[in-house]
């Protein structure tokens, strides 16, 4: 299919003896929203810094937004974009400087910036924390603006480290509001998550367990597979036989 | 005599109104969970009931000692486990709970039965320093550490925060046995899914409790019909329900949409053709409310 967005085959991840990441394969089409699960030390990070040029392989193929994962790092890291909750935004500087910072970062224009900036902080009824700290935002306003700018410099993929924790459901569901508006507008969303419901809201799931992708599909038919009610279910019956921990 | 009475507890810091007037009991053995997202003032609290932190005003009777003039019973009595992992990191997991033990003038032999269960999980890393765990272990450790002492009622602040899903489910099934030993467990929590293995629940949003009661009948007070509805395009179907005229309130909720109608004879079926002429192959069907829609009907309210 030629709307592949992210293509893995036998994509490995050795440290000496220990192989963090076993031979997976499995591709994310364009406008998806893929959740990628997993315990801890299950092997998600290791693969995600690959996907995102971070960290080269031991072996296997990978392809994101069109580049190869081994040899063209720079050309992916350049469509793509990333948010985590520990990490995202720099605490200490405005609202507007951490767009204006991260935009330049990307190449963008200043003028195109200061529109799209504009745009962005009345979309998101912002306009009077513009000059605001980070550190003083509520955390939910956080989670928001951080995923904005990491769709400020309309990337292919947007790679999601546990995006969200510690909000209340009404804040978490604007959240995913935004996620789904950006899949619609053909922006690829690879989000890893702890929280099992959230695997619900994802087109396709692919669980780790011990480095292998053990099952990958669509949340209802992952629950009908395994008999279960919910994907926390499916999990925990995945998981439950893994080896190792962190 | 109920092991912790909270009346019209307030606490402010500078501008912000940390609580706004919290009141509960929580029974002899029960698991009362405190439940609602970063910010809603359940670490306060926590440290009120465990006086570490003075209220500003209103009183709590923690095993009915007064948590300001009786602090000093009160710390003899309850096991605190706060959410940020407070054991010695330099010292080793055996080290670790005879300190505690000591401080508390007892030995891991006389109330090793109560942790056993908990402790041979992590028996063999004894030697291990408890910086050098993982999270799950130390999350095991502290659990112990809180329990050395046989505490009569234990402070739990969102023991599961952070942890995965298999290590969450082993949490609370060690809380459920500790139960039988008819200690009082106070635990908070964010992850709404988890109020179901609670015995009663408060919500708690911007310092005050919305409801307290049994899971079951935080649903049950859920009066209005809910539905939940789905298709191949996720976001215009949540665009497409909000502009149909008879919904009320819609907003995404994983695999499906959740919403509520205006008026008591909605037809699912007339929903249906108006969004397959909107090139939908819709499923619509009448569920249950969760926690969260509960929680979030609540804050609307």
């Amino acid at each position: 299919m030629d709307d592949v967005v992210i293509y893995t085959k036998e994509l490995t991840k050795q440290f000496g003896t220990f192989t963090a990441v076993d031979h997976i394969s499995f591709d994310v089409h364009k406008g998806e929203i893929f959740g990628f699960l997993g315990a801890n030390g299950a092997g998600k990070t290791t693969a995600m810094r690959m996907l995102c040029g971070l960290s080269i392989p031991t072996s296997g193929v990978g392809n994101v937004a069109g580049f190869d994962i081994a040899t063209q790092q720079e050309d992916i890291k350049k469509r793509i974009g990333y948010m985590s909750q520990k990490f995202s935004l720099y605490e200490d500087l405005k609202v507007w400087e951490n767009i204006r910072l991260y935009a330049g970062i990307y190449g963008m224009k200043t003028d195109e910036i200061e529109r799209k900036t504009n745009l962005l902080l009345d979309k998101l009824h912002f306009t009077k924390e513009r000059n605001a700290l980070v550190r003083s935002l509520p955390l939910g306003w956080k989670q928001k603006l951080a995923f904005s700018v990491s769709i400020f410099h309309e990337p292919k993929i947007v790679f999601l480290d546990e995006p969200t924790g510690g909000v209340d459901p009404e804040t978490r569901r604007q959240f995913w509001e935004m996620i789904y508006e950006a899949a619609d507008r053909g922006i690829t969303v690879f989000v890893t998550t702890h929280y099992m419901d959230e695997a619900e809201y994802c087109n396709r799931v692919s669980i780790m367990v011990d480095g292998r992708i053990d099952a990958l599909d669509t949340p209802s038919r992952l629950k009908q597979r395994f008999n279960a009610q919910s994907m926390d279910q499916v999990f925990r019956r995945l998981a439950r036989k893994a080896e190792r921990s962190e | 005599m109920n092991p912790v009475i909270a009346n019209d507890i307030r606490k402010h810091y500078g501008n912000v109104q940390a609580l706004q007037g919290i009141s509960f009991e929580a029974k002899p053995g029960e698991i009362f969970g405190i439940i609602g997202p970063d910010g809603a003032g359940k670490t306060s609290l926590f440290r009120i009931m465990t006086t570490l932190i003075l209220p500003d005003s209103g009183s709590c009777l923690v095993g009915g000692f007064d948590v300001v003039k009786e602090y000093k019973e009160i710390r003899r009595r309850v096991g605190y486990m706060p959410g940020r992992f407070s054991l010695y990191q330099d010292m080793s997991v055996e080290e670790n709970l005879s300190f505690f033990a000591s401080v508390f003038g007892t030995t891991i032999e006389e109330n090793y039965h109560l942790i056993a269960d908990i402790y041979k999980q992590i028996e063999p890393f004894k030697t291990r320093r408890a910086g050098k765990l993982s999270g799950g272990m130390k999350q095991k450790l502290a659990l112990c550490c809180a329990l050395i002492h046989k505490p009569d009622v234990l402070f739990l602040d969102e023991p599961t925060t952070g942890v995965d899903p298999v290590s969450r489910k082993e949490f609370w099934e060690m809380l459920k046995r500790l139960k039988t030993e008819g200690i009082t467990m106070i635990v908070s929590t964010p992850y709404m899914d988890e109020a179901r293995l609670c015995d009663r629940i408060a919500l708690i949003k911007d310092g005050r409790f919305m409801s307290i009661n049994t899971p079951d009948n935080i649903v049950a007070d859920f009066k209005v019909p809910l539905w939940a509805a789905k298709s191949g395009q996720m976001y215009r179907l949540l665009n497409d329900l909000r502009e149909y005229p008879e919904t009320d309130n819609c907003y995404v909720s994983g695999e499906y949409h959740h919403f509520t109608a205006r008026t008591n004879d909605f037809d699912p079926e007339k929903l249906t053709q108006y969004l397959r002429a909107k090139g939908h192959e819709p499923e619509i069907k009448r569920i249950e409310a969760t926690i969260e829609d509960c929680y979030m009907y609540l804050a609307r309210k």
